[in-house]
């Protein structure tokens, strides 16, 4: 078996805050799932330090935000926090949901790779993290 | 042979061969097959006085007043709230100044969880997607300036939903305003909060008994409360089809009503209290059959199955409020398009009150800019259009009359299917509907990234664009003075009473009591909902999400 076979890309989609518009999240693990990821997902209402656990144990390459609630300027700093006292600076960060364009380049700044808005496709979310993770 | 016969072989099948149509099969959303053509012979054996009739009369197929529009328009109720009190008490007098008839309150998630604006788990949602609620005080100021005898009031909240109106209760009665004369609306639908909605807290058993405590409360004290708004909206606006959002919305009905009659209520007490919440999509004749098929629906249900005796008990009333999910981040001007089209169906539908989406809000909360705009559309649609002039006017379409009966026969077939889960309860702890609402969703993905599904702006018709749109942002400067009063009320409220009032309600809660008193004492001394919720957590314990993808 080729490497690429062998080493299935493992991914964290994960929902941090209150907020329960969880259609996106699971419409994505599902998608990725089907483009051949092995695909972990956290359910609602998690809190970092949640997050950041479930990416350790499970070993991801790459974790997808969902946040809808308007609270990722204060969640995403402690997100990134927690992956580097767990040495996990590595692994992929993607984010999705209703984040406001002008946000972007902070969420970049921290270490988020992309910023998935509504309405794009789930083939781009799978390519991205395919060719980056 | 029959004219339509004749017809389609002599005519349109030769045009169709000269010019084929846009697709193989066309359907609704909810799978229903739709002809090129309906005539007379679609309503062949069907009997107008029995499956349509009256307005004002059983089934209500064409609407639940006799004069419907003709004496008063819907109710225009824009669903708004952020940051703090005063934010938010700024807004709804805008909305009111504007013409706006009556509220509708967005709390922010803590206070939809049970947490005060202080707890963890609170910090960073405070006062995000709606206002910041901890106290009385934060209430008082919440409605300063607005006579709570002159306003209807709807509230989306759901497990703190008894708090929440007991606060408002509290608030009237400082007014001066007599308790039976408030009115409005507490969503307090739990089911469909495990199935798509999220701010769930305690688990289905004790949080069905908080609903069913309200409703004996209200019947007694509150005759013009709406006690409970059963809601579709947030199930379709997770995925689900028009005919699973009427099914699985009047099954949870059913679990509602029957609770209540096992707790020993008169299903005519409290039935005609009871509300209802669909939202208004974009396959406009679907929707339209949908209301109505919803209306005969529920009308045979209460009568039929539980023997209601009082016709407004047989009454669906509803609010509607247009597709959130189909409110497009690229050219957010076409959104003003859609929601105006979906606001047309579901005035055409009969709907009680309405909430039309901003243009902005799949980019952030709207603007005072846009939010006036989208009660506009209303407003237009309204005083311009002259559809309010007649009652039901696309009963008789021999379309619509079909796609009414196709809705309702699909989702009496859903209902029977939960039924035989055990009933809503049951069927939302095995997974049924959510199982159900993310097939759906995963199948719409899919149609539109295979472009079977053309949404405008999207996947055709796209422009190259940066998008400059003015958006409103919630700072933490508002979080930061919440919680500051919410230590200051900690600090000089009477403890001791607050103490007294937790322990009656823990103590209430723990036997068969009616929590409602025990929890209106409480907010009236001061206990916060995330006391309130707490007391509850630690008798009912709290519900754990089962993930299903």
């Amino acid at each position: 078996m080729s490497p690429a076979a062998t080493k299935r890309l493992r991914v964290l989609v994960a929902k941090p805050g209150l907020d329960g518009h969880d259609r996106g999240a699971k419409v994505v693990a599902r998608a990725l799932r089907d483009a051949g990821m092995e695909v972990i997902y956290t359910g609602i209402r998690q809190t970092p330090e949640q997050i950041v656990e479930a990416a350790v144990q499970e070993d991801v390459n790459a974790i997808a935000l969902s946040i809808l609630s308007g609270a990722h300027r204060e969640l995403f700093p402690r997100i990134f926090e927690l992956l580097r006292q767990n040495g996990m600076e590595d692994v992929l960060v993607v984010a999705g949901g209703i984040i406001p364009d002008e946000d972007v380049p902070d969420l970049k700044a921290l270490g988020v790779r992309a910023v998935f808005g509504p309405g794009t496709p789930t083939s781009a979310i799978a390519e991205f993290i395919r060719n980056n993770a | 042979m029959a004219g339509v016969e004749r017809w389609e072989r002599d005519v349109y099948e030769p045009a169709r061969r000269k010019l084929p149509e846009r697709q193989a099969d066309f359907s609704t959303t909810s799978g229903i097959p739709i002809k090129a053509l309906y005539t007379p012979e679609d309503r062949a054996g069907h009997d107008y006085e029995r499956e349509v009739g009256y307005p004002g009369e059983y089934p209500f197929t064409r609407g639940v007043q006799p004069t419907m529009y003709r004496s008063r328009f819907w109710t225009m109720r824009q669903y708004a709230g952020f940051g703090t009190a005063e934010e938010s008490n700024a807004r709804y007098r805008y909305l009111l100044a504007n013409g706006q008839t009556g509220l509708s309150v967005a709390f922010d998630l803590p206070t939809q969880i049970g947490y005060d604006s202080d707890h963890p788990m609170a910090l960073s949602e405070v006062g995000k997607v709606g206002v910041a609620i901890s106290s009385l005080e934060d209430m008082e100021i919440l409605f300063r300036g607005i006579p709570l005898d002159q306003v209807s009031t709807s509230m989306t909240i759901n497990a703190t939903a008894s708090t929440l109106l007991a606060l408002y209760i509290a608030v009237g009665k400082r007014q001066g305003v007599p308790i039976k004369k408030l009115s409005g609306t507490t969503q307090n639908d739990i089911l469909k909060e495990y199935v798509a909605r999220g701010t769930y807290i305690y688990p289905p058993g004790p949080s069905m008994r908080l609903i069913t405590d309200m409703f004996r409360y209200c019947a007694e004290e509150l005759p013009l409360w709406n006690t409970i708004s059963i809601s579709g909206y947030h199930m379709r606006e997770a995925g689900c089809t028009a005919a699973q959002e009427v099914g699985f919305t009047l099954s949870h009905a059913i679990a509602y009503v029957q609770a209540a009659i096992d707790a020993g209520l008169d299903v005519d007490s409290f039935a005609p209290r009871l509300s209802f919440f669909f939202v208004a999509q974009s396959h406009f004749f679907e929707e339209v059959a949908k209301f109505r098929a919803a209306r005969r629906l529920w009308a045979s249900i209460m009568r039929e199955r539980f023997k209601a005796k009082d016709p407004r008990s047989w009454m669906l009333r509803f609010h509607t409020q247009t597709a959130g999910v189909s409110l497009t981040a690229q050219q957010p001007d076409n959104n003003v398009v859609r929601t105006a089209l979906q606001a047309l169906s579901a005035v055409l539908g009969g709907t009680q009150s309405l909430h039309t989406n901003s243009k902005d809000e799949a980019l952030a909360l709207p603007t005072e800019a846009s939010a006036q705009l989208a009660l506009r559309t209303q407003q237009i649609i309204a005083y311009e259009t002259g559809v309010g002039d007649t009652v039901d006017p696309l009963a008789g379409s021999y379309y619509v009359e079909y796609l009414t009966d196709q809705v309702e026969a699909k989702a009496r077939e859903y209902i029977e299917k939960i039924d035989s889960l055990g009933g809503s309860v049951r069927a939302i702890e095995q997974g049924f509907e959510q199982r159900e609402i993310q097939e759906a969703a995963y199948r719409f993905q899919q149609e539109v990234e295979r472009n079977e599904r053309i949404i405008v702006g999207v996947n055709r018709f796209q422009v190259p664009e940066e998008i400059p749109v003015p958006i409103l942002r919630v700072d933490t400067r508002a979080r930061d003075e919440q919680i500051a009063r919410l230590r200051r009320l900690r600090a000089t409220r009477d403890q001791a009473a607050v103490d007294r009032c937790l322990e009656d309600l823990r103590q209430a809660a723990l036997g068969t009591e009616n929590v409602m008193p025990r929890i209106l004492a409480a907010v009236e001394n001061y206990a916060t909902v995330g006391e309130i919720a707490d007391t509850l957590r630690a008798v009912f314990g709290v519900q754990k999400e089962s993930v299903v993808i």
